[in-house]
């Protein structure tokens, strides 16, 4: 058992507590925006966010997608700074920016020196209540948004199965449409509706500010209420719950796309931390993801790709910071020879194994010392940390979590992670798809496409 | 704003000296080139060990290069490769190993606590010189090779990239797909890569990154002994000269997507050439300036055609491409290629103005410290450095560098290593019928 020895050794690192964790501070100022600030101070830069509770799922249907479009408006210009002017300020001072859209948030970052941290203040806080949305800039950024939707899902065989995927696994969850939204639904915005988009959800009571680096808190506080202090709130309707109806039963579907490798897909519906009745469960659906697919020592690499070698990949994934509920996946690709669905059984009976059999002590150990290494390593990247704090306050859950995680899933113990595969990966709650590749018909394609 | 501005501006012309941590630098006893940084506050470090073994030496065997670093981990010593794993991720260690054109690279990012640290290196020392290369394991990892291959097929985007290899350096080493072709990865044989690790990973090829927190004492220690096995050997031959496409020309791939990818290059620079600064800066105002640039503003922003629009340098040993990229929506093929082609003509024959060289040095100095704020990003600069044989001061005299590039400087280095009648063009999509 030399395995627990290390792990007692990791666990209690004298220089982990002597490099404890910088603290995290937070206020909120009177318009409601909160300002979440940890110091890094191992380089001279620093990273400012802001995140608004808003993404796709926010979004009815008929303007999915909006979420995104807007993100992309948002660097069209205001009063104060015109088109282009955003971008080019902050190139002029040496920054990099960009921004992201996610099922539950929008986000817009840059990073730059750390002195140069109110550049970055004065534009965000312009732009999010002084936008301007005009139809002539609408109508080619709309051309822009569809051809990155072009790139990242029409040419991408894999991309659109998994879009396909989840039309089918949730009924009325709005995590079935995409996150760049319907062609249709593209192709349609009204400035109407991106201006209504923007009033709704761009306000600074529905906003956080995270800063993290090689600047003083006092200070970034001072700076916060100096730019964004004067911003109007809004006031903000509640989001309607949208909560999936009880799946009642097994449901496949297959996917045919020109592609030249076959694939399957499967989605066991499953809590986040957010929609659990019990945490613990979360965490230990976290921890059963990484008994899978925590390296190349875990389940799937083990027994999938190297012991059966029934796929050329396999892979499982949990998302424990959803805002609703989500799915437990597991993907894998069959090894020539091999069809999805030996795969499709084999996947299956590590879910039954995992709800039949205690997993190893070595294995829970493994990843308990992962995520604790994780967790210097993460603290290697100011964009990360910032990241992490304010996708936990976006969704609901508070930017403390961060601070629990590691002590959490060293609680989780190997009864709980059998627990909860038998309470959710149960076979009523789960979703296939089989992506069935089609003829490219391209000179490239000498031989014809494996049949499935 | 305006007064933000102009004090800004007096802060640029003054900047302020950021150093970056100094590279130690010394041999091993076997003659492998060690590169070493000590950076604080975090107990962790980052350990790269960086062959002379990319694709450009495999010769006819193309992908063996690739298969040879993926292999590292199948088995090694008495471990087989759920041993390894199992190794390095109860002490929270992270390895990789991979190829690309010019280096193998290996890699071990850990926690520096002794007990932890000590049992990561080990292992990494046993894959790096005692790789056992078992035949099962072996055709395993080829079968998962060609399926990636496969899979390449799929994207019009790796499709488009093949082509313009091929394109800019026909048979010259850098010419041929780095992971191989089908035709080629399924003639190899485990001979193959036995007999590439023998002849390329040898401590006179190899080269040791560590940046972390490490005493100098403890890095020397874990630099000799990750390379204490390999065998000497003899350093690789110099790699041939590129010869440039005399004429333009241009290729189409038909492919089954809604979006024609576009390429337009040439073989461009190289990592010591003395122009490389003025390239570098130059190409920023032209593509690689990220959301601020000549192509994003022409394609993108004023005229809604593709989602990005970008140009780069990819400096290597010898002239790596200059690549000019973007795709568009099959119709718009034609209309696209023209405004890229313009954009570059025009960009060629009258370089910048002084305004759009001043916006892009005070974006390139004043964002200098996050090229490597972080470990990972720091070594990755020290291993370039290493590799390419740059100057150990590189990164303190990067900010003069760029501040003494011209207007001038680009015009003539612009026209001598992009010349307009020499581009090689690569789209990849659906033809309009």
């Amino acid at each position: 058992m030399k395995h627990r020895i290390l792990l007692t050794v990791l666990l209690s690192l004298p220089v982990l507590t002597s490099h404890a964790e910088p603290a995290v501070v937070e206020a909120i100022l009177d318009n409601g925006l909160k300002v979440i600030v940890k110091e890094d101070h191992r380089s001279p830069v620093v990273v400012s966010q802001v995140w608004y509770k808003v993404g796709s799922s926010y979004e009815p249907e008929g303007i999915t997608g909006i979420s995104h479009m807007l993100e992309h408006m948002m660097f069209k210009g205001t009063d104060k700074h015109p088109a282009g002017e955003f971008s080019r300020i902050i190139a002029e001072n040496g920054g990099d920016e960009n921004a992201f859209t996610g099922q539950d948030y929008t986000a817009y970052f840059q990073t730059l020196a750390a002195d140069k941290l109110a550049v970055s203040f004065d534009l965000e806080a312009d732009r999010m209540r002084n936008l301007h949305l005009l139809p002539e800039e609408l109508k080619k950024e709309l051309e822009v948004v569809t051809e990155e939707r072009r790139m990242r899902t029409d040419d991408n065989p894999q991309a659109k199965m998994a879009e396909h995927f989840a039309t089918m696994a949730f009924s009325n969850s709005p995590y079935k449409h995409p996150i760049i939204g319907w062609p249709d639904d593209i192709a349609s915005y009204q400035v109407d509706d991106l201006i209504a988009w923007y009033q709704r959800w761009y306000a600074p009571n529905n906003a956080t500010l995270v800063v993290v680096g090689d600047i003083k808190t006092a200070e970034v506080m001072a700076l916060a209420k100096q730019y964004f202090a004067d911003l109007k709130p809004s006031v903000l309707k509640p989001l309607k719950p949208q909560v999936d109806i009880a799946q009642l039963g097994q449901r496949k579907m297959v996917v045919k796309v020109p592609a030249q490798l076959p694939s399957v897909l499967l989605g066991y519906k499953v809590p986040s931390l957010n929609t659990a009745t019990t945490e613990q469960d979360a965490y230990a659906l976290e921890v059963l993801a990484g008994v899978l697919d925590g390296g190349n020592s875990a389940r799937l690499s083990k027994s999938l790709v190297r012991g059966q070698q029934l796929a050329v990949a396999a892979s499982a994934g949990y998302s424990l910071t959803s805002r609703l509920a989500n799915l437990f996946e597991l993907d894998a690709t069959p090894a020539e020879g091999k069809t999805v669905w030996e795969l499709e059984t084999a996947l299956k009976q590590e879910v039954f194994t995992l709800q039949k059999q205690l997993i190893s002590a070595e294995e829970l150990q493994r990843i308990k010392a992962q995520v604790l290494a994780s967790a210097v390593y993460e603290r290697d990247s100011g964009f990360y940390q910032a990241m992490q704090l304010g996708m936990l306050e976006t969704i609901g859950l508070g930017w403390q979590k961060a601070d629990e995680y590691v002590t959490k899933i060293n609680s989780v113990t190997a009864e709980q992670v059998r627990e909860v595969a038998r309470k959710y990966l149960r076979e009523d709650q789960l979703s296939i798809a089989y992506l069935e590749p089609q003829p490219m018909n391209s000179a490239h394609s000498t031989k014809p496409a494996r049949p499935l | 704003m305006r007064s933000l501005l102009s004090t800004l501006a007096v802060i640029f012309f003054s900047p302020a000296i950021f150093a970056a941590a100094p590279i130690q630098h010394w041999q091993t006893a076997q003659g492998s080139q060690v590169y070493y940084v000590h950076t604080e506050g975090l107990p962790m470090v980052d350990i790269q060990v960086v062959f002379d073994a990319g694709s450009v030496r495999e010769a006819n065997q193309w992908g063996v290069a690739s298969l040879t670093a993926d292999l590292l981990e199948s088995g090694a010593g008495q471990w087989q490769a759920n041993e390894i794993a199992e190794r390095f991720e109860r002490v929270g260690a992270i390895f990789s190993s991979a190829s690309s054109i010019d280096t193998a690279s290996v890699s071990l990012r850990t926690l520096t606590d002794k007990p932890l640290f000590e049992s990561a290196i080990d292992t990494m020392r046993v894959l790096i010189s005692q790789p056992r290369f078992d035949d099962a394991d072996f055709l395993r990892e080829k079968n998962r090779s060609l399926a990636g291959l496969k899979q390449q097929q799929e994207s019009p985007a790796e499709m488009a990239s093949l082509a313009f290899y091929e394109a800019l350096y026909g048979s010259h080493p850098y010419g041929h797909p780095s992971s191989g072709t089908l035709a080629t990865v399924t003639a190899l044989k485990v001979n193959d890569v036995r007999a590439f690790y023998k002849s390329h990973y040898v401590a006179a090829n190899a080269m040791v990154v560590i940046v972390g927190d490490l005493t100098t004492q403890q890095a020397e220690q874990t630099a000799t002994t990750l390379v204490k096995d390999l065998p000497i050997g003899t350093a690789q031959p110099p790699v041939p000269e590129v010869t440039l496409p005399t004429q333009a020309q241009r290729k189409h791939i038909e492919f089954p997507s809604t979006q024609t990818h576009v390429l337009v290059g040439i073989p461009g620079t190289y990592r010591n050439d003395p122009d490389y600064f003025d390239l570098y800066v130059g190409n920023h105002i032209l593509g690689g300036g990220g959301l601020v640039s000549k192509l994003f503003d022409e394609v993108r922003e004023k005229r809604g055609l593709a989602y990005s629009a970008s140009s780069a340098f990819i400096p290597m040993l010898k002239p790596g491409p200059f690549i000019a990229n973007l795709q568009t929506r099959n119709d718009q093929t034609t209309q696209a290629l023209q405004v890229m082609h313009d954009t570059l003509t025009d960009y060629i024959n009258n370089g910048p103005t002084d305004a759009e060289l001043q916006a892009a040095k005070k974006n390139i100095i004043g964002g200098f410290a996050m090229r490597f704020d972080t470990n990972k990003e720091l070594a990755n600069y020290v291993a370039m450095i290493g590799f390419y044989h740059l100057p150990l001061d590189y990164l303190d005299n990067f900010q003069q560098k760029i501040a003494q590039v011209t207007v001038a400087s680009i015009t003539r280095a612009f026209k001598q290593h992009v010349p307009v009648n020499q581009l090689q063009t690569i789209t990849v999509g659906k033809s309009a019928k």
